[in-house]
């Protein structure tokens, strides 16, 4: 499967929107079609190869959850993007698709607060357990302090 | 027999009230009164030996003796943080090699003297750093290695990031750099063996004098 | 009592394998790379669980990137891998350059080349000599070929250092180019030194594969499947030890890497010890690649970008992108969301170390406690990358 007739398949999932260009599709999924989607792109699509995944904060439109997904064969790479909408902050897992996403989506929960349902050990990753507040939401300064070492 | 619990001891946030550079050297100045000796058995038996009439001669010629014995096998923890730690190693490693001065980097705090704090020094990581620097015996120094430990550096805004290691160990010498090449650590440590040679009293720090300071 | 206490040691030490122990490794460890702490369960000698503790060096580079511009980024971006600083201040200035359609010159793709691989040479000395110093004493000598790599490192270091003033992070890079060209003298200089790496590096391999305990202590040890690489998305030599043929450098050529000839060393076992066949030969092809760009470095300019006078005059149009390069440890990616301002909306990072340290859960179970050492020097993981 080319990049091309990856764009044919992905025109029939419902409720996808593809775009990018060349070997790099970028694909618009509905939230409720998350995990289901990650499951198509990897035995239909074939992008067995799992990169990265997190999100972006945008602000009064809520989060949007990314993630990067290779076929090395090809090679093309999708990348799958999601609006969570406004003031939502769970979203479903991809661990059980890919067993990458586990430590990222401990990062994603530890750096915006994102709950995923279905992962099987969501705790925070980089920061301290007792950490308040998710540094990578911009509504956190970058120079919030925090007691006692500051 | 009950145990006590040994509870950290995070220093007061002065920096708060720190302005200037001038108010934060005098900060400095004032070293901890306590923490530098031996134990106070040992300690009053060398001020009683140091009134006793000629006694002085006794103790200057033991801290001469003492103070060239600890300067000469210095051994740092092998404790690397951060981008500093390989230049540290590199320090260690073939080039520059540091085991000339009798500095053996050690695994184990418990036999260490020296604590070279290469990197930057996160929130999370400045509890374990206070317990590996509260594992090592007296006397002990501290070598605040790159701009990281000495004030955060680039990351000093970050709301993770320790604006200098001295607001959770105290540190003896300062190495610039980011990060510092391994000929400015070895200035570092050879400034850190002309501290040691000016100990006074068997064990206690002497006052700042300005060629060390 | 005293009955009682000793039949109660008597029936621990009486292993039946239903005891189970916790054992804290780290994060001041003398082989754990960086700070690093696992707590391992144990059974007896050998791990059955692992929970891998990371963040202590977590330095806020994701949101430092959205407070600094494009122009001040790349010298801290170089602070992420700082093993392999040339490789992640290319994947942040690659993205900003393909956001806002920077042409790059010809002299400063080959250059950046040029740095790319000879900083390869110089991370991979480093992995062999702590890794080998990790597994110790059984190597003939502790920290002999530690010793031995650092001595080969400096040989490249001091290229490094009379390139660009500086040894560890260096601020090559930027947007629209590179800062600095090569001196005088320096190509001479350069050839010297790869030829001289490339002899030393025989001796190493003699000195390791001639040692029975080395073969022992590698060999079938940390097995990573096909399947799961893949799965968990490790990347670079570990991936290529693991039978995949995948190297960005050959999958989708970036700063012009399709000029040059080198091959890609794909091995099938997938244990430490093709993970080790795999970054020798890639010590040899990274030499290749040197004396290729040295013979055919072309003329003109170095960057594209004039001199700026201000923070904002580098502004990167409204989109996304994401960047990769084949780092040392493998694939180090930046996606960028940018809006128009000279500062990124959001800067991710894809640390190559962070995937690849991910893949210890899934593969220390079922060894010893002394093999936890030599698998986590295989993956050869840089704590700035891990924690970010």
């Amino acid at each position: 499967m080319n990049a091309t007739e990856a764009r044919t398949r992905i025109v029939e999932f419902p409720g996808t929107v593809a775009g990018g260009d060349g070997d790099a599709i970028v694909v618009d999924v509905p939230a409720a079609q998350w995990a289901a989607f990650a499951e198509f792109a990897k035995d239909i699509l074939g992008c067995t190869y799992f990169s990265f995944l997190s999100a972006v904060d945008w602000k009064d439109e809520g989060l949007e959850v990314v993630a990067w997904v290779d076929n090395l064969d090809a090679p093309f790479s999708v990348l799958m993007k999601t609006r969570l909408g406004v003031g939502v902050t769970s979203c479903a897992s991809l661990a059980t698709v890919y067993r990458g996403a586990g430590w990222m989506e401990r990062e994603a929960f530890d750096m915006f607060g994102i709950h995923f349902e279905g992962h099987p050990d969501l705790r925070r990753i980089l920061l301290d357990d007792d950490w308040v507040g998710h540094p990578l939401l911009k509504s956190y300064a970058v120079d919030t302090p925090y007691p006692p070492y500051r | 027999m009950e145990v006590k619990r040994p509870v950290p001891v995070v220093p007061a946030p002065v920096w708060k009230d720190i302005k200037d550079l001038q108010e934060w050297q005098e900060h400095h100045k004032s070293r901890p009164a306590s923490g530098d000796k031996h134990s106070t058995q040992f300690e009053s038996l060398t001020e009683g030996l140091h009134s006793f009439p000629g006694g002085f001669v006794l103790t200057t010629a033991t801290d001469a003796f003492l103070n060239w014995a600890r300067k000469s096998s210095v051994w740092p923890v092998s404790f690397g943080l951060a981008c500093c730690a390989i230049e540290m190693m590199a320090t260690f490693a073939s080039r520059f090699d540091v085991e000339r001065l009798g500095m053996v980097p050690w695994a184990s705090p418990r036999h260490s003297d020296l604590m070279i704090i290469s990197g930057t020094v996160t929130i999370k990581m400045a509890p374990m750093l206070l317990r590996i620097y509260d594992q090592m015996p007296d006397p002990k120094w501290a070598v605040s290695m790159g701009s990281c430990a000495n004030s955060g550096g680039p990351f000093r805004h970050g709301y993770h990031v320790v604006k200098g290691v001295d607001r959770v160990i105290p540190v003896d010498v300062y190495v610039p750099g980011c990060p510092p090449p391994p000929e400015s650590l070895l200035n570092g440590l050879l400034l850190l063996q002309e501290q040691i040679a000016h100990f006074r009293t068997t064990g206690q720090r002497a006052a700042p004098s300005p060629k060390v300071d | 009592m005293a009955a009682d206490s000793t039949s109660t040691v008597v029936k621990e030490l009486d292993y039946t394998g239903a005891e189970r122990l916790s054992m804290n490794m780290g994060p001041q460890h003398p082989s754990a790379h960086g700070v690093f702490r696992a707590i391992l369960t144990l059974e007896g000698e050998t791990v059955v669980g692992v929970d891998a503790v990371i963040g202590y060096l977590h330095r806020c580079h994701e949101k430092l990137a959205e407070n600094l511009a494009y122009v001040q980024y790349p010298s801290i971006a170089s602070k992420t891998d700082y093993v392999a600083a040339m490789a992640s201040e290319l994947a942040y200035v690659m993205a900003a350059e393909r956001l806002a359609n920077f042409e790059v010159p010809k002299r400063a793709q080959y250059l950046r080349v040029l740095v790319g691989e000879l900083q390869r040479v110089a991370s991979h000395c480093l992995w062999l000599g702590t890794w080998c110093m990790d597994m110790g004493g059984a190597l003939g000598g502790g920290a002999t070929i530690f010793l031995y790599c650092i001595r080969e490192r400096e040989l490249v270091l001091d290229l490094f250092e009379s390139l660009t003033g500086a040894r560890l992070l260096y601020g090559f890079h930027q947007v629209g180019g590179v800062r600095y060209d090569v001196p005088e003298g320096w190509a001479s200089e350069c050839r010297t030194t790869v030829d001289l790496i490339e002899q030393r590096i025989l001796e190493y391999e003699e000195m390791l594969e001639g040692n029975a305990f080395f073969m022992m202590r590698t060999q079938g040890v940390g097995v990573i499947s096909r399947e799961l690489a893949l799965d968990v998305g490790i990347s670079g030599p570990l991936l290529r030890a693991s039978g995949v043929d995948c190297d960005l450098r050959r999958l989708a050529p970036y700063s012009s890497y399709e000029d040059f000839e080198f091959r890609v060393p794909v091995e099938t076992a997938g244990d430490c010890y093709a993970r080790y066949k795999v970054r020798m030969v890639e010590f040899r092809e990274s030499i290749r690649i040197v004396r290729q760009i040295l013979d055919g470095l072309p003329e003109g300019p170095i960057s594209s970008r004039p001199g700026v006078k201000s923070l904002a005059q580098v502004r990167v149009p409204k989109g996304e992108t994401y960047a990769r390069v084949e780092g040392p440890r493998g694939e180090v990616g930046c996606y960028l969301q940018a809006d128009g301002g000279p500062k990124p909306y959001r800067m991710k990072w894809r640390g190559a170390s962070f995937s690849n340290l991910a893949i210890l859960p899934h593969i220390i179970p079922g060894h010893g406690v002394a093999d936890v050492v030599a698998i986590m020097g295989s993956v050869d993981p840089v704590f700035g990358e891990v924690d970010r």
